[in-house]
């Protein structure tokens, strides 16, 4: 006769229910100074919802490395908490970290072993039975169009593949939180759009997934939230669209049909001459593409074709971070 | 989370490691061995008259098995372990969910199937030369087990300290070399004047060479149960500073 069934046999729609509300990473006042004296993280704080996709911004030294190396277990916090899926880093550890999958921006396999043994190494070390982890590591390696180099020795691989194994032996024992810093530095066009369209599968399929990039098109494109950190400092914490909807102006490229040799002037949006048939121009955020044209029209100009002369999220990562130098932080 | 199955991937992906370069592994020590038993046992040994009652040949047999036991002990995790660190893929092993003595636990147990399988392979080597009887099956294979742990021990902490290639070979070059060829390998500590016969028995290998020498020629210059007191306190100690080096992350965490 079983005994508590009720206990050994829990409801699993009651389980994903208290997973959903849960938070997938919540980090409490964390500061780290290095041994030489220099104050990574001056104590941020930081909640990222499970299912999210979530974007990690700052410029290079800012904190980011620091703050994923403490909640990847890699970094000695100085002080503050860390919790993953409600497991705390320090009481919890193990159960913290079996939540966790890292990809981190340099490759730290061993170049000597195999594609598939990398794979096999990694599911042995989260505990996970032989027949499971081979069944894991071939569809990781599908997923990441590696199946057919899984015998390769790693070394022997390109950038872009080792990359791709990278993200296949983070996500070998089906982590909850995927965390991905700068998983596409320095990688091609193709490789990178095909990296998006599997993180964002990843994530479709209930992995929470937290990404640090250089490359704002491709936070913008994939994140649905964000923390912006400067000087060890979280400078902006938002949804995606909530802060794209505080940009003011607008900087567009216009390519015209004919030459001009000055700039024209429209009220309520400074244009300025880059070249014979090419103007920068700074339209106020409500004012109108329509207007705009109108206006051009009206002076016998006329526009062939226009882009974003930067990246939207781009020009709000600078105000912010220029709004907070090193000196405001002291 | 079954520790079982993560301590068996590491100790099994030791084990392919070292056996993957066999050339760098297991053939030298072979053949640096064989030119021992040649030169110094049949050569010189010939000329030298039996120690305790057994020919030179059967006195050195047992210390050459384990001073190969020794270097290969420590070599296997001193190297397996930094190239680890030096590959970065230590990470692997710091953001999964291991504990620390499950690292050690698999880091160790592969220096101790190289210390073996090596000191195996010079046991065949030696047949060529010598005829090698066990007189005692558990001192000797205790004792090449304990030593073997006690050498991976002290390569895991010389790793986990290491910041360059060169750290990882000082200690076997200036320290482990020097204690082995003074510890009684080629001679009884009773041929050396009082008191370099006293200093003599202060190094551990010593203890070793004569317990295992013990168990396959019956033929020893100190107390066998003392040698284990010794080595088990080694153990004791190197374990408790290599959990303490991985749980404070010295020299493997920023």
């Amino acid at each position: 006769m079983k005994l508590f069934p009720f206990v050994l046999r829990p409801d699993p729609f009651a389980l994903n229910l208290k997973f959903l509300k849960m938070n997938a990473l919540s980090l409490r006042n964390l500061k780290k100074t290095y041994n030489n004296g220099f104050t990574a993280l001056q104590g941020i704080d930081l909640e990222v919802e499970a299912g999210d996709f979530f974007a990690l911004l700052g410029p290079n030294g800012a904190g980011k490395s620091t703050a994923i190396g403490i909640i990847s277990s890699l970094v000695n916090p100085s002080s503050g908490s860390v919790s993953i899926f409600g497991h705390d880093l320090i009481s919890e550890r193990n159960q913290a970290k079996s939540c966790i999958g890292l990809v981190p921006q340099e490759v730290n396999f061993n170049q000597f072993d195999t594609v598939k043994n990398i794979l096999l190494n990694q599911a042995g070390y989260y505990g996970t039975p032989r027949k499971l982890a081979l069944q894991r590591t071939e569809y990781c390696l599908k997923q990441m169009d590696l199946w057919d180099k899984r015998d390769t020795v790693s070394r022997r691989l390109s950038g872009g593949m080792k990359r791709r194994v990278m993200i296949a032996r983070a996500l070998v024992h089906a982590p909850k939180l995927l965390i991905l810093d700068e998983p596409t530095a320095g990688v091609d066009i193709e490789i990178r759009r095909s990296m998006w369209k599997m993180m964002q599968e990843v994530n479709q399929q209930g992995t929470t997934i937290i990404l640090t990039t250089h490359y704002l098109e491709e936070a913008e494109s994939l994140c649905r939230n964000i923390a912006i950190i400067n000087h060890g400092k979280i400078v902006e914490h938002s949804d995606m669209a909530g802060l794209l909807a505080r940009l003011h102006v607008e900087h567009f490229v216009l390519d015209l049909a004919h030459p001009l040799s000055v700039a024209p002037v429209i009220d309520g949006c400074q244009i300025e001459w880059v070249a014979d048939k090419t103007l920068n121009v700074a339209v106020p955020k409500g004012y109108g593409l329509n207007k705009l044209f109108s206006q051009l029209s009206a002076q016998h100009i006329d526009v062939i074709s226009l882009k974003n002369k930067t990246n939207r999220l781009e020009q709000l990562f600078m105000d912010l971070i220029d709004s907070n130098p090193a000196g405001a932080q002291q | 989370m079954n520790y079982t199955i993560a301590f068996r991937t590491i100790v099994i992906k030791e084990i392919f490691r070292f056996i993957r370069i066999w050339p760098q592994t297991l053939l030298p020590p072979a053949i640096t061995t064989a030119l021992y038993f040649l030169i110094f046992g049949k050569l010189i040994g010939d000329r030298i008259g039996p120690i305790s009652g057994a020919s030179y040949m059967d006195y050195i047999v047992p210390g050459i098995i384990l001073m190969s036991v020794i270097s290969h002990s420590y070599a296997n995790v001193v190297s397996s372990f930094y190239s680890t660190k030096f590959q970065r893929n230590i990470e692997e092993l710091l953001v999964a969910p291991l504990p620390s003595w499950v690292i050690l636990a698999g880091y160790v147990s592969g220096g101790i199937v190289r210390g073996l399988l090596v000191g195996v392979v010079v046991a065949l080597i030696s047949l060529l030369f010598a005829e090698v009887t066990v007189k005692n099956m558990g001192i000797t294979l205790s004792i090449a087990v304990l030593t073997a742990t006690v050498f991976s021990l002290a390569g895991f902490i010389n790793a986990i300290l290491a910041e360059s290639f060169d750290d990882i070979s000082l200690i076997p070059n200036f320290v482990l070399t020097p204690l082995s060829y003074l510890g009684g390998v080629f001679y009884s500590v009773d041929m050396l004047p009082g008191i370099w016969q006293n200093i003599s028995k202060g190094n551990p290998i010593l203890y070793m060479v004569n317990a295992f020498r013990y168990g396959l020629i019956g033929v020893t210059d100190v107390d066998i149960q003392l040698t284990f007191m010794i080595t088990g306190g080694f153990i004791a100690t190197l374990t408790l500073l290599s959990l303490y080096l991985l749980h404070k992350g010295i020299g493997i965490k920023n």
